[in-house]
């Protein structure tokens, strides 16, 4: 170890305290909305609730997951997030594979059709106006279909693909197998960490987008839980908010009385985490990997 | 190239026209096909139909039977009185964006970089991505109870250090709403922004650092003087695709913190306006013409940005 100067010393200590604050600050807040969630809603007005529950309780989320409409919001997240993920990897992925062949005819073409849907959209209104025409209003698809393909994740696939051995495929094609054959025995068993890496992607998205749905789905029946959240997050008052809840459940704040609007608002934004939280520190290595693969491609 | 061609022409009479080729390959055009058909739909559809901002588009008539009205809408848009407004409050959140939001996961990558503890670096690292993967509308849930005039931790905070005597309710007072999209918007993206920015250190050749030391610079002057402008290209290349998303602002950060109708001087954006006049109030045409000009400003961003980074001799393309 070479013997550091003053002066470096000295800035690795301010780098030391900086990243000390840093983390602090990225992971406080989150912490906090987690503490309230676990401590009793009337305790947590009286203040002072800082880095670990006072009064600690389980009715917060014993009232969310008790409430039919949220576990059913929570439901449709599940669903949503299933389906948009599968569909999507599995079509991006296909897609991706036939614009690997040299011998596609119009390939060129075919790629500057993509590319330039990077660069250009027709925007909020001509979109939504498109999905009025298809029907796809109120349904549970209008979740997944308009994001099924991704270009971007086409071209990271297509890189990908492109850079597995030649020899496998040749092989596989005398001994008979055909296009779909190879891709589906071959390839994608091989492209193990680019299917996990954009999945993950492809599911956070899933999970965290509340957009679309607030603007083409009126049943609240079909609301994935980040809409419902954000609906109830916007109701501060506690009478507006119990309105988002079925009737049992409000009964049941009636009757708990240590529930807070507050405290109701982070347990459900718990829930609403928390499958994010259970995959994030496992799967780290691959998306560190996949922001790479898409930066690379830049 | 020229082998090639004679080799085409060579065989051009033996060789089936291009519609019996395309259809033999049919295993692999069906691969491709589903994939564009879906972009010809949902990218190049609206697309053409952002034609409609020249028309009086009317549901009941339909983009092709709503009359055209060339370029009323844009017109009428430039006139309005909150025209000035939306434009002001969009350039400054964007600069103000990318003036803090781009520099930072740079430094944080350079700091990073300085630390030699690998358990510590990793645990920083693990918890700065965490906000990045929360959806905006628990980063606006989280936001909103710091910032809460009850109990909420930052007037807390500020009131035990005797800095306030009454709680200030910082979500409806305009002077701090674009600190507060800033600060959160740094906060979400910091760490996972910077992953791309240690990769690049990474790459850079380490002989040079023991050169440099070797010469007496220290670690600091290191910093600037060798990672840095070693890392420059990503930085580039990042920092004309930040400029091409300029006009982006954050759409649903602000859509989510700064719906209170206190805050429309200062949260009203372009891409919030286009959502409040065309979903919210359903004028269809309006709205597309108010995106058209934002998606022409953009391009026009993006390649200028691209011109003078080929000037300095790194480009996009």
């Amino acid at each position: 170890m070479i013997k550091l100067s003053t002066g470096d010393r000295a800035l690795l200590i301010g780098i030391y305290a900086f990243l000390i604050v840093l983390g602090f600050a990225a992971f406080y807040p989150f912490w906090n909305a987690a503490i309230v969630s676990f401590n009793e809603g009337t305790d947590t007005m009286k203040g002072g609730v800082t880095f670990w529950p006072r009064e600690f309780t389980l009715d917060n989320y014993q009232i969310v997951f008790e409430d039919s409409r949220l576990v059913n919001a929570f439901v449709i997240s599940i669903l949503r997030t299933a389906a948009g993920t599968l569909l999507g990897i599995l079509l991006t992925a296909i897609f991706a594979y036939g614009m690997t062949k040299r011998e596609l005819i119009g390939r060129k073409y075919y790629m500057i059709f993509c590319i330039v849907t990077m660069y250009f959209s027709g925007g909020l209104i001509p979109s939504f106006l498109l999905i009025r025409e298809l029907g796809l209003f109120n349904t549970f698809w209008v979740m997944v279909i308009p994001g099924l393909i991704s270009v971007w994740d086409m071209i990271i696939f297509r890189t990908f693909f492109m850079g597995l051995p030649g020899g496998l495929e040749e092989s596989a094609k005398v001994d008979g197998s055909s296009n779909w054959g190879i891709l589906f025995r071959i390839v994608l068993p091989l492209s193990g960490p680019v299917i996990a890496t954009l999945s993950l992607f492809t599911a956070v998205y899933h999970w965290n987008e509340w957009f679309t749905p607030s603007i083409y789905i009126s049943n609240a029946d079909l609301l994935p839980i980040q809409t419902k959240l954000q609906q109830i997050l916007n109701s501060n008052i506690m009478s507006e908010q119990m309105q988002q809840m079925d009737s049992a459940a409000q009964g049941r704040i009636n009757k708990m009385r240590t529930i807070t609007s507050k405290s109701l608002s982070m347990a459900t934004m718990m829930v609403a985490t928390l499958p994010i939280l259970c995959v994030y520190p496992f799967v780290q290595k691959y998306f560190v990997k996949g922001v790479l693969v898409g930066s690379l491609k830049e | 190239m020229a082998q090639t061609e004679s080799r085409n022409f060579g065989h051009a009479t033996e060789k089936p026209p291009g519609i019996v080729r395309f259809f033999r390959q049919w295993d692999i055009q069906l691969m491709v096909w589903p994939g564009l058909l879906f972009l010809l739909v949902f990218s190049y559809i609206p697309m053409y139909g952002v034609l409609m901002a020249f028309q009086d588009y009317s549901l009941f008539k339909g983009f092709f039977g709503s009359p055209w009205v060339g370029f009323k809408h844009f017109e009428m848009f430039f006139g309005a009185p909150e025209f000035w407004n939306v434009i002001r409050n969009t350039i400054v959140i964007s600069l103000l964006k990318l003036l803090i939001g781009f520099p930072a996961p740079i430094l944080l990558a350079l700091m990073l970089n300085e630390i030699r503890g690998r358990v510590f670096k990793r645990s920083i690292q693990t918890i700065s991505y965490l906000p990045h993967f929360l959806s905006w509308v628990i980063v606006s849930g989280i936001v909103a109870s710091i910032l809460s005039t009850e109990n909420g931790s930052l007037n807390m905070l500020l009131q035990s250090l005797n800095l306030i005597q009454e709680p200030i309710n910082f979500l409806s007072m305009p002077e701090y709403f674009w600190s507060i999209l800033v600060v959160t918007d740094v906060w979400k993206e910091i760490g996972f922004s910077s992953i791309v920015y240690l990769a690049a250190i990474a790459g850079v050749d380490p002989h040079l650092h023991e050169a440099a030391a070797v010469d007496g610079a220290s670690r600091l002057r290191q910093m600037f003087s060798i990672t840095l402008p070693a890392i420059m290209p990503v930085i580039v290349v990042f920092l004309i695709l930040a400029i091409g998303s300029l006009l982006n602002a954050g759409f649903e950060n602000i859509l989510l913190l700064g719906s209170n109708p206190v805050l429309r001087d200062v949260s009203d954006v372009l891409d919030t306006y286009v959502y409040r006049i065309g979903i919210q109030n359903s004028r269809y045409s309006y709205a597309t013409a108010a995106g058209l000009f934002k998606a022409v400003i953009s391009v026009g961003l993006l390649v200028a940005a691209n011109y003078l980074a080929r000037r300095s001799g790194n480009s996009l393309w």
